[in-house]
């Protein structure tokens, strides 16, 4: 599914905002299938890494390339933000919403949101109420749906677990390893160690806005190759 | 949901929109339209010519400027000079009178300026002056208005000061604004006899030829503006010089006082 | 206090009688003010999502540009078109002055900058929510527009209705440019005007509880039909 997209070139990356370094310089490469997971502690540069490589930041250095151009690429990826936005429309018309920008019909529209909805298990909420209506985790299902029904190639995923009870963390990682398995290439962040063990096949570790380390997850786990990742790991605050 | 409501309001507001009979434009004094003479006229002309008559009630200042501009087919106007430079510049075909009324003078009941035993408009007009009783003026190019600067000039005098009070507005706002301050103020018969808010003013001189007051009619010249209904405006010249006119004009009453004398030549047809 | 009640007892006796004249007066201030007001959300509601989702050098000064329009004397408004439509002026030749249309004109330029205006307060919030949603959704610029648009309707519709009642108590320059001719453009607040100017305090009054109670019920059946206070939570 994943042919032409990646791989996902990053050269020299830099954010500076307000005259400060947030991130960076930073340099990898996202290649191949499987769930990435950009982890760290809270601050240190995973929701502006992510957002930079989805096209929201105007970068300050540096250099972010899809293997098939920016344009073809921005089409086939979608963005889950950590926190939902939500829009002033029904629970499904958000879902479908979408789809009507592709201009598919309202009917096909939200008969395609309802299935989404059923497959991110967004059940027992009545979809036709105001999306303000849904609790924390169903409006992270609600932004997944939202996120999935394109069938983007690429999903990004900010934190999606950052507030949420272990009920429903449990639920959206199913999916997640579902629409891994299904082949969606998925990049997200947590500054959660047991979600990223969970859900990992490659671990980028950020700590205060640099890049210490990208590799596999087990070699990540086995071996941390510095002593901030070795910390975070072991759950010890920072001195 | 909103879109259907404005599509529909739409056409509701489509629907609306009237069909247009025949029609003249005429521009006519505030003292006339404020007689009620005009709601009894209207509907006769409607009925004998099938001209529906719509009236701009402005001064006659502005009245002729709306003639001049070709904005309206014709005036209804009483103001003689005016009406003649009107005509000398081109603006239109020629004048025809149509009906006098009369203006009057009215002021606060105690009369601190002894105007109600005067013999003229000029010497009630000197002794407001010498008094310095407070006086409200029209200000505002009216025929009124025109009048009033008359007679000041007959009587000798320059109105100044702080007694002299032009308010650059309509006969019922000026009246409106003398009988709050208790002021003199030259008005046409109709204004005041229609006007409710008199509160201590009362009529104090009348019946002098000097305040006597010639209303014309003046076609708008169609060479000058090729698009002003010129037919409609000769039959309506037609009717307001004839017979019925006459009947009606002369029939008019208003708190039982006649306001109007017709005193047209009936039109000789071309 | 006497011409208030007066005026009071006028007004239900003309409205009880459904007084033909004030039915036609009433029906003509409503068809020119909610066609001025249609179109001027037709024209403002767009521009003032639009100038919210836009960066471009002179935005700036088209908002302060609005702004000043607000706050524009409707009297000079009416003389503006009043020359504009005079027969010796450059638009002369469509006949339009002293015409309901010709006051159409004049109040769409008062209202549309307030709508506008207000529209782009709104939408202005609602796309700072929106923002990253749509970027990421890469929207075109003319989805984004439709998006607020609809999304925040509820508030366009007050803009809308800020604009009506602007309109609806404009006299000065509906005035001017239609003439105040009985049967043609004679309306309700021109009608206030010269049974005021003819001294006659308490008809202009009945007419005024007249205009209020028109406003009223137009504001109250627009909320209605459009569920204002059903989708609170939205
Ligand atoms: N627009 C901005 N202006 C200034 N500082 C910013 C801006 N965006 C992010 N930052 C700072 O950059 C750092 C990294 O932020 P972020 O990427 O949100 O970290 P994380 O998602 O890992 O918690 C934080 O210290 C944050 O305060
Ligand atoms: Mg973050």
């Amino acid at each position: 599914m994943v042919t032409n997209l990646l791989p996902l070139r990053i050269t020299d990356l830099e954010l500076r905002r307000a005259g400060r370094r947030i991130l960076g310089p930073i340099s990898l490469t996202l290649e191949g299938r499987g769930i990435t997971v950009v982890l760290g502690p809270n601050g240190s540069g995973k929701t502006s890494l992510l957002r930079a490589m989805h096209g929201l930041e105007r970068l300050s250095a540096g250099r972010i390339d899809w293997a098939c151009g920016e344009a073809v690429a921005r089409a086939r990826q979608a963005f889950v933000f950590q926190t939902p936005i939500l829009m002033r429309r029904s629970v499904l018309d958000c879902i479908a919403y979408p789809l009507v920008l592709d201009g598919v019909g309202r009917r096909a529209a939200r008969a395609a949101a309802r299935a989404m909805a059923d497959s991110v298990g967004l059940t027992g909420v009545a979809l036709d109420a105001p999306a303000s209506v849904l609790s924390g985790g169903e409006r992270q299902k609600m932004a997944l749906a939202r996120a999935l029904i394109r069938q983007p190639q690429i999903l990004f995923l900010d934190e999606p677990c950052a507030n949420l009870d272990n009920a429903s963390t449990r639920e959206i990682e199913t999916v997640l390893l579902r629409e891994s398995a299904r082949g969606v290439r998925i990049v997200m962040s947590t500054h959660n160690v047991g979600q990223a063990r969970r859900l990992a096949d490659e671990i980028v570790f950020l700590f205060a806005g640099r890049l210490h380390e990208a590799a596999p997850a087990r070699e990540f786990f086995a071996g941390p190759a510095t002593p901030e990742a070795r910390a975070h790991i072991a759950g010890d605050l920072p001195t | 949901m909103i879109a259907r409501l404005i599509s529909s309001l739409l056409l509701v507001l489509l629907l609306a929109t009237p069909l247009r009979a025949e029609m003249l434009r005429m521009a006519v004094t505030t003292s006339f339209a404020n007689s009620g003479l005009a709601d009894i006229l209207l509907p006769e002309i409607a009925r004998d010519t099938g001209i529906e008559l719509q009236l701009l009630i402005v001064g006659t200042g502005q009245a002729l400027r709306l003639g001049a501009a070709g904005d309206v087919d014709a005036v209804l106007v009483h103001s003689r000079e005016a009406e003649e430079a009107f005509i000398a510049q081109g603006h239109a075909t020629h004048r025809r009178e149509i009906m006098y009324n009369d203006f009057i003078i009215v002021g606060p009941r105690h009369d601190p300026a002894h105007v109600a035993g005067a013999g003229s408009a000029a010497e009630a007009f000197a002794r407001i002056a010498r008094a310095g009783a407070p006086f409200v003026s029209r200000g505002d190019d009216s025929g009124t208005h025109r009048a009033e600067l008359s007679i000041w000039s007959r009587a000798g005098v320059t109105p100044s000061g702080a007694w002299y009070r032009a308010t650059g507005q309509g006969m019922g706002a000026a009246l409106n604004t003398a009988s709050g301050m208790g002021a003199y103020i030259l008005t046409d018969r109709a204004s005041w006899l229609n006007f409710s808010n008199r509160a201590d003013l009362v009529l104090l001189v009348q019946g002098d030829p000097a305040l006597f007051n010639q209303y014309a009619f003046l076609p708008v010249n169609p060479a000058r503006h090729p698009h002003v209904r010129a037919q409609e405006a000769a039959l309506v010249e037609a009717w307001l010089t004839g017979p019925r006119a006459r009947e009606l004009i002369d029939g008019y009453r208003l708190h039982g006082q006649q306001l109007f004398h017709f005193n047209a030549t009936p039109m000789v047809t071309k | 206090m006497n011409d208030i009640v007066s005026g009071l007892t006028q007004a239900v006796r003309l409205i009880a009688t459904l007084d033909a004249n004030l039915v036609e007066i009433s029906l003509r201030s409503l068809q020119v003010t909610l066609s001025a007001t249609v179109i001027a959300s037709a024209l403002g509601l767009p521009l003032g999502a639009w100038l919210a989702v836009s960066r471009f050098r002179l935005r700036r000064v088209v908002i302060a540009t609005l702004n000043a329009l607000m706050g524009l004397p409707p009297v000079v408004v009416g003389l503006i078109v009043y020359v504009m439509l005079s027969r010796s002026g450059p638009l002369g030749v469509l006949g339009l002055l002293f015409t309901p249309t010709a006051m159409i004109i004049a109040q769409v330029i008062i209202i549309t900058p307030i709508i506008a205006s207000i529209a782009h307060q709104a939408i202005r919030e609602l796309w700072a929510d929106y923002h990253d949603l749509l970027i990421s959704l890469h929207t075109t610029r003319a989805q984004r527009v439709a998006t607020l648009l609809w999304d925040s309707r509820r508030a366009l519709l007050t803009a809308s209705l800020a604009g009506f009642g602007r309109a609806i108590g404009e006299v000065g320059a509906i005035m001017i440019v239609g003439g105040n001719i009985d049967h043609a453009t004679r309306v309700l607040t021109t009608a206030i005007a010269l049974e005021t100017a003819k001294g006659d305090f308490a008809m202009a009054l009945a007419l005024g509880f007249v205009l209020i109670g028109l406003a009223l019920a137009i504001n109250l059946a627009l909320h209605v039909l459009s569920g204002t206070e059903r989708g609170s939570r939205w």
